[in-house]
């Protein structure tokens, strides 16, 4: 099987105009001893066989359309709206190239307007991209336009330990070239004092030991808020430490969950210079990580130190209103060397998933799923926390994921939840900070009904009556 | 094609002029290069103390579709930068010579305009350019 | 007036979703953190469909007509690839889930790596990078590591022919390197005596050089195999931009002709859809040389327990993005070669550079073809510069094609060529498309001497007339300024 519509007597006639014998003909500047190689691949296959065979793959996964998910961390499970998908595989849509030609694009140039302007409306911010590739290449797409806006003479970078750790390893990887100096990140023993203190009002002190770090070479300083351990900064906090670091001249970055907007005050009114953020709760599915988007908003003043598509709205000769892709002048197939990044195919039919989620739950829709989401988490947290053996650590404001200190190895509980009671438990964040050892990140959402949160709780509990020992037995 | 030229200034092979006022020096661009750019949208310029070199990119001069440097023509340190072009690139097209100027300087080695043509030389520069089809 | 904006349909008090009550007894929300205003859209079901699909008519799609946009690929997307995608135990899958529970999902990217590294004969591939660009940044990054880690510090310099995509110079800068720019010779190559000055001027400074091959005249390079092999004198690598690919599947092995690394366009050479402008995948093969340095996590069989596990490569740059690829996209890939295997693929290189030289003959004579005399691989590159119409302009003619129902080719690219017009057809397309879009070509040219302003004010049946680029770019609109009644 494949896709091509010529028949033999169709080539026969196109060598024959081309004047070429055979097709192999066409292939004469190829080296002969390397070409047509004989390539070992599976036998083709027709497509009910590859969808016999993707379903036998697929099966041997254990789908969360079959189990019940506490597991957050950076990817989560939100409602989509049917209309997401369905508008999603439009044609017309989906099948469309970046929309250089703005005259016969104006379907996908519109959509991504409006994406830009809800962003902007999310955050409390004045300009947005039409997305990068997740969240963790905005963070580092956010480094690469602090350094830009600090004119190459400011070259330290702040980050939070509490920002995603993968989020944290990208900036690394994008920034190996550029000799910067990154710092921030072993602040953790900080917060482990803080989670052992258990302050109420105060970060732990990890926004102040932040806002220590300043100087006049800090480029920017970036947070993310609800943070990677859950804890959500109050818009005071925040602003403190917003205050501190313009005061340095340096940009202020916040890597934020979009869902948590629909509740709480936006980084646009604290302070933030650049908002990032993971756009997958918004209408695209897990998948297995990606395709995800991620957004990126900011103040008007400094898009033209941005990277990434960007939608204006102008008019046509009509003087009818009409959008394009602006600011080109910034991007790889203008400016090539000096081009603020390399980004050229970005994330765009995430965007357009984005854009009617966000437009479908609207102000009322995404605050009840906020709503939900913080509820049940709080209910979650609640009913954890009275089960001996169980503490839950997050006694501050939190969102939708909160952290459970557990009288076993996380991993050997996540295999007991999966194999036994049909649920994929929470994130181990002993892997990334060893001070964390038996913490579990838990992550909660409108997804998760009461039932559902009751049963986590009972097979918790069941866990403690089981003696050590026979949790390997029981994870196996 | 003709252009216009101002015969007080000196000029650079990359289409920059200087023009002395008194000790300061005066910088912009062309009317052959605002000509070549189309309409300008966007100039970006250096800050006041900046120290520039002669031939090295001072800012960056944008049309739609593309992003030209600017090179001093002279060496020197930024003492004022033209800021109404944030708000009015267009001047560029309009004015070159005259509120369309880049950035004031205060040149270290007026020798340097030895390496800069005149009007008449820059103007002969410029059709033989032309002729080349360089665009 | 056109389709009003998604803000200019709302009324208070509409929602096009409905969720459930809350079955948990509700929490205080902390103090001091809650939202006032959350200026989102208030839109029906209803309205918001009708306002999607009336957008979505304003657009051109490979499933509503020809697109030969040159160094794009827009090949005809195939449906399975949608329904692969979203099968649930792939679509519902959390990246962060054990590695137990997903070991279909890991076995489906282990067997894509593996058929994508014998595809462009290399010895090993990561999935993880999202696009061609990222794939790019990838490659050159594991090239300045590696030879960085030999302590070679002081290489530094790339070196980029001028015909290259602007994402190859824009990936040096980023990866903190300098760019020198090769030149190419009269036939369209990479200009072999320049090259050797550079390489024997910059020689111990060499991190490598990148090249696309098929390059974007949509010429094959006839030194390709000395070009490396110079470079490696040098103790430079050498990065293949894949984005040409879908020229020689089944032709040739980048990796047998010596390239270090390379970047495949999934969301081209193997037809996952482009989503007006992305998600793509920019899966990156190596040669042995760097095998060590790919990011990750990659997929592994592990030896003691013959399970696939997540492996970090020992000496790798890190992690480019967050997890571990676009997987939806890697489904769609794994079923397009799936459906092909070998012979099939290279039957579809075959007749994408069929297509392009029946397109290129049929144009011949009508429009400059500076390189009209090679055979051309799957692209070529003409010029919209028309003798007896001296004021047409290449843009006029990709405008005027719009009102023949094509979307027109990529313009003003490469830019050695002025008045550039590169068409790339694909194998996806029939003979009689072709010809259509030939007839179409020579008679705008044919316009052109007759009623040029015809060309300069087209298009006439678009959506909208040609749009003012110069005042979107000068009076920044960039955000509706939201308010719903």
């Amino acid at each position: 099987m494949n896709y091509i519509p010529n028949t033999d007597s169709d080539r026969a006639a196109m060598l024959a105009a081309i004047g070429a014998s055979s097709v192999a003909d066409l292939f004469h500047d190829v080296p002969a001893e390397h070409r047509f190689p004989i390539l070992t691949l599976p036998p083709a296959l027709s497509e009910m066989e590859v969808i016999e065979e993707l379903n036998a793959l697929a099966n041997e996964n254990d789908d969360l359309h079959h189990l019940a998910c506490f597991l957050g961390a950076g990817a989560y499970r939100h409602f989509v709206p049917s209309i997401v998908d369905f508008i999603v595989q439009r044609s017309e849509f989906f099948t469309a190239y970046t929309p250089y030609q703005p005259e016969i694009s104006q379907g996908t140039l519109q959509a991504h307007y409006e994406y830009q302007s809800m962003i902007c409306a999310l955050t409390g911010m004045e300009a947005s991209n039409v997305s990068h590739y997740d969240g963790a290449t905005a963070v580092a797409e956010a480094v690469i336009m602090a350094l830009q806006i600090g004119r190459g003479k400011r070259n330290k970078v702040i980050l939070s330990p509490t920002l995603h750790p993968q989020y944290r390893a990208v900036v690394h990887t994008y920034t190996q070239g550029m000799s910067l100096q990154i710092v921030g990140e072993d602040l953790m023993p900080d917060v482990l004092a803080g989670l052992r203190v258990q302050p109420a009002s105060d970060a732990g002190g990890l926004l102040d030991a932040l806002a220590g770090l300043l100087d006049k070479d800090t480029a920017c300083l970036i947070v993310q808020n609800p943070d990677f351990l859950g804890r959500l900064y109050t818009p005071a906090e925040m602003q403190a430490l917003a205050d501190r670091v313009h005061a340095a001249g340096a940009q202020f970055v916040v890597s934020v969950d979009p869902i948590s907007l629909g509740l709480f005050t936006p980084p646009g009114r604290y302070g933030a210079d650049i908002v990032t953020g993971e756009g997958q709760p918004m209408g695209s599915p897990l998948s297995l990580g990606g395709p995800y988007l991620g957004f990126f908003a900011m103040k008007a003043a400094d898009v033209r130190r941005s990277a990434g598509r960007i939608v204006g709205q102008t008019v046509d000769l009509d003087g009818k209103r009409g959008f394009v892709l602006t600011l080109s002048t910034r991007e790889q197939h203008i400016r090539r060397e000096k081009a603020s990044s390399n980004i050229c195919s970005n994330q765009a039919l995430n965007a357009l998933a984005a854009a009617v989620y966000m437009a479908a739950m609207g102000k009322h829709g995404l605050r009840a799923v906020a709503a939900l989401s913080y509820h049940k988490a709080h209910y979650a947290a609640d009913l954890i926390g009275k089960i001996p053996g169980y503490r839950v650590v997050s006694r501050w404001p939190f969102f939708k994921e909160f952290i459970v200190h557990c009288p076993q190895p996380i991993s050997v509980i996540n295999e007991v939840l999966l194999d036994r009671h049909g649920m994929v438990g929470g994130y181990d964040l002993g892997a990334d900070y060893p001070g964390l050892a038996n913490h579990m990140l838990l992550c909660v959402t409108e997804m998760n009904s009461r039932m559902q949160i009751e049963l986590l709780a009972e097979a918790l509990q069941e866990m403690t009556a089981m003696n050590p020992d026979r949790y390997e037995e029981a994870g196996r | 094609m003709s252009y216009k030229y101002d015969s007080q200034a000196r000029y650079a092979r990359s289409h920059e002029w200087a023009r002395l006022e008194g000790n300061v020096a005066v910088i912009g661009v062309s009317d052959y290069a605002q000509h070549l750019l189309s309409d300008v949208v966007y100039v970006d310029l250096p800050e006041p103390g900046d120290m520039l070199k002669q031939g090295e990119s001072l800012g960056t001069v944008e049309s739609v579709k593309a992003a030209e440097d600017a090179y001093s023509p002279l060496s020197g340190e930024v003492i004022e930068v033209n800021a109404a072009l944030e708000d009015h690139p267009e001047w560029i097209n309009e004015d070159p010579y005259g509120k369309a100027w880049l950035v004031k300087i205060r040149p270290t080695d007026l020798s340097e305009l030895d390496n800069l043509m005149d009007a008449a030389a820059y103007e002969a520069f410029v059709i033989e350019e032309e002729e080349k089809g360089g665009h | 007036m056109g389709e009003p904006l998604i803000y200019e349909i709302c009324r208070a008090g509409r929602c096009a979703v409905s969720l459930p009550e809350c079955d948990v007894p509700e929490t205080p929300l902390p103090e001091g953190c809650v939202r006032e205003d959350l200026p989102l859209p208030e839109v029906a079901e209803v309205d918001l469909v009708r306002h999607y699909i009336r957008l979505s008519q304003m657009n051109y799609a490979i499933d509503t007509g020809f697109y030969p946009l040159g160094s794009c690929t827009m090949k005809y997307n195939p449906k399975v690839n949608e329904v692969a995608a979203r099968i649930p135990g792939f679509a519902t899958l959390h990246p962060l889930q054990p590695e137990a529970s997903i070991q279909g999902a890991m076995g489906l990217m282990l067997e894509l790596q593996e058929m994508l590294a014998e595809i462009g004969g290399f010895a090993g591939v990561t999935l993880q990078p999202a696009a061609g660009a990222h794939g790019e940044l990838t490659g050159v990054l594991m090239m300045r590591k590696c030879l960085h880690d030999r302590g070679e510090c002081e290489r530094n310099v790339i070196l980029v022919p001028d015909s290259a995509h602007g994402t190859n110079p824009a990936t040096t800068s980023m990866s903190g390197l300098k760019v020198v720019e090769v030149p190419s010779d009269r036939r369209g190559n990479v200009d072999m005596a320049v090259l050797r000055s550079l390489i024997a001027q910059h020689g111990s400074r060499l991190v490598g050089l990148m090249l696309t091959n098929p390059n974007t005249l949509g010429l094959f390079d006839e030194n390709v195999v000395e070009i490396i092999q110079l470079v490696h004198e040098a103790g430079g690598l050498v990065y293949g931009d894949g984005a040409n690919f879908n020229a020689i599947l089944g032709i040739v092995r980048p990796g047998d002709l010596g390239f270090d690394v390379m970047h495949y366009n999934l969301h081209k050479t193997f037809s996952t859809p482009h989503g007006g402008g992305g998600p793509g995948a920019g899966a990156v093969g190596v040669s042995a040389t760097l095998v060590d340095y790919l990011p990750g996590p990659i997929v592994q069989r592990g030896e003691a327990d013959g399970l696939l596990h997540w492996y970090m490569p020992p000496k790798s740059i890190g992690r480019v993005k967050a997890f571990y690829g676009n997987f939806s996209v890697l489904v769609r890939a794994y079923t397009y070669i799936r459906m092909h295997g070998a012979e099939g693929l290279r039957q579809v290189s075959e007749n994408a550079v069929l297509n392009a030289n029946y397109l290129q003959a049929r144009l011949r004579g009508v429009y400059p073809i500076p390189h009209g005399d090679r055979t051309c691989m799957h692209e070529f590159v003409a010029q919209g510069i028309l003798r007896d119409a001296p004021g047409i302009r290449t843009m006029d003619i990709a405008k005027r094609l719009m009102d023949y129902g094509f979307h027109p080719p990529t313009v003003y690219f490469p830019l050695i060529v002025p008045e550039a017009l590169m068409i790339e057809p694909t194998e996806t397309e029939s003979k009689e498309t072709l010809d259509a879009f030939a007839d179409a070509l020579i008679h705008i040219a044919e316009e052109a001497r007759t009623d040029p302003d015809l060309l300069r004010s087209a298009p006439h049946h678009a959506p909208v007339k040609r749009l003012d680029e110069v005042k979107a770019a000068k009076d920044l609109i960039l955000c509706y300024a939201p308010g719903c009644e």
